[in-house]
């Protein structure tokens, strides 16, 4: 019979499966509550970047979290893929963000000096106006400023991603249950006890809520401040092709079957996750704009989905000051983070010495500003 | 768009059309779709996927993307989608299409 799980974390999306998989290499009994596929699955319409380039220019300790980040993705990359099998397609060789307009790249080109000023020498970059660009790649079009370099950039096959940390948790001895969306959370003197909505009950002694959009409920209930929002983004996916694009960028990418998914954009419109003619239209004249050899390259699909917005837009690690055995992890970086989360969020989790220090991403930050 | 409008005329009785598949002519039924002129000259394959492995219609509705060729020029066309038309310049497709730098 299958022993009681010590710590059950709620939702198995790329960031509650990361962090179930830290857990497991730390040792521990651990259950993962999947909800419903009508639920607002971030991690089934992300972008799949790894990615660093204008991270946390505003606040030092997201520049620091997303650098430690980034540096520990390859061997997590090769730790997911041995214990599920699954091949996640990490490419690190570096990447652009393109600009159209000069006072975008202007202000862009000062983040990431802001950026280099907190980092130092983990971090570094290069800016390219336009003409240098289209020397070394004369495909770009006329429309391209210039861009932004940063070698740390990088991206995975998003779906490989999470189908890898599914079968890696399962293989390392964790429990995902599935359709257990968690309907109410009771604080009980020996953890918490949980309804679900197919009217089963589960006990837990521990938990950690990383229900992505699913949260907010939940977070009431076990006494967090954290209430995070839906923020939609477009992308379009082409057919797929024998050409290799020569470089990545956070608009435009190449996974590795060969089809070019083109994003990203920014839409606070609540949890509504259509997609708009306007948004699409939008995106394919950047494409066009950077690469007009892309101009008779089909469309397949287009989706929006719904981005995990916190308050000020940075992760959310926290503990319960009512209910401490209930822990709150949170962000829209999920693929960047999940490196994070999948190894060193476990020390903290479990309270070890060699904890991080996440007292920056602690949720009285929001208690103490008008945003709560 | 009206459900009706997803589906073609049906075929004329007796008028035919000439295409050519890889520079071979071909009659076909006229309001025919490409995939139907192409499965009733050959149930050969006529295009690979990445990995080389050979494909023909098979949904005949648009969904599995199996009967792609190149139309006039015009790589992955849905061969199932579009009706056969007089003096259409069809070919094979092997493999993935390329990005155009010509244009």
């Amino acid at each position: 019979m299958r022993r009681e799980a010590e710590i059950t974390v709620i939702g198995g999306g790329v960031v509650g499966l990361a962090t179930a998989f830290g857990l497991l290499r730390a040792g521990r009994r651990v259950r993962v509550l999947d909800g419903a596929d009508s639920d607002l699955r971030a991690s089934q319409g992300n972008f799949g970047l790894v990615w660093l380039q204008g991270k946390g220019a505003g606040f030092a300790p997201y520049a620091q979290l997303s650098r430690d980040a980034v540096a520990l993705w390859p061997d997590f990359a090769a730790e997911v893929q041995e214990a599920s099998g699954i091949d996640l397609a990490l490419d690190q060789s570096g990447g652009y963000e393109f600009f159209t307009e000069a006072d975008e790249f202007s202000a862009f080109k000062a983040d990431l000096e802001a950026q280099e000023a907190t980092l130092g020498n983990r971090f570094s970059h290069e800016v390219i106006p336009g003409d240098d660009l289209r020397r070394s790649f004369p495909e770009i079009g006329p429309g391209v400023v210039g861009a932004t370099f940063c070698p740390l950039d990088g991206h995975v096959n998003p779906l490989r991603l999470l189908r890898g940390l599914r079968v890696a948790v399962t293989a390392l001895g964790g429990e995902i249950v599935q359709g257990a969306k968690v309907e109410k959370v009771t604080p009980v003197a020996s953890g918490f006890e949980m309804a679900l909505e197919n009217g089963s009950r589960l006990d837990a002694p521990r938990v950690v809520l990383c229900a992505g959009l699913g949260a907010a409920p939940l977070a009431a209930q076990l006494g967090f401040a954290t209430r995070v929002r839906a923020q939609r983004g477009e992308l379009l996916i082409t057919e797929k092709l024998e050409t290799r694009l020569p470089f990545l960028s956070s608009t435009i990418r190449q996974v590795d079957e060969g089809g070019l998914q083109i994003g990203g954009t920014k839409a606070e419109v609540g949890p509504d996750d259509r997609e708009t003619r306007e948004m699409m239209a939008g995106l394919a004249q950047h494409a066009v704009t950077v690469l007009p050899a892309l101009a008779d390259v089909r469309v397949l699909r287009a989706w929006g989905a719904l981005r995990v917005m916190s308050p000020d837009g940075y992760p959310v690690y926290t503990r319960s000051a009512a209910h401490p055995a209930a822990a709150m992890v949170t962000c829209h970086s999920g693929v960047t983070l999940a490196a994070f989360h999948g190894t060193k969020l476990a020390d903290w989790l479990e309270d070890t010495a060699a904890a991080p220090d996440l007292e920056a991403f602690d949720e009285h930050r929001f208690a103490l500003s008008a945003s709560a | 768009m009206s459900i009706a409008s997803r589906f073609l005329p049906p075929p004329k009785a007796d008028g035919t059309v000439c295409f050519t598949l890889d520079g071979e002519p071909v009659m076909a039924r006229d309001g025919d779709t490409l995939a139907v002129a192409i499965l009733a000259h050959t149930g050969a394959a006529t295009r690979t996927t990445a990995s080389g492995s050979p494909r023909a219609p098979y949904c005949m509705m648009g969904v599995c993307f199996e009967c792609l060729v190149e139309v006039d020029g015009r790589p992955n066309v849905q061969a199932c989608l579009i009706p056969v038309r007089e003096g259409m310049a069809v070919r094979r497709q092997d493999g993935l299409r390329g990005l155009r730098h010509d244009g």
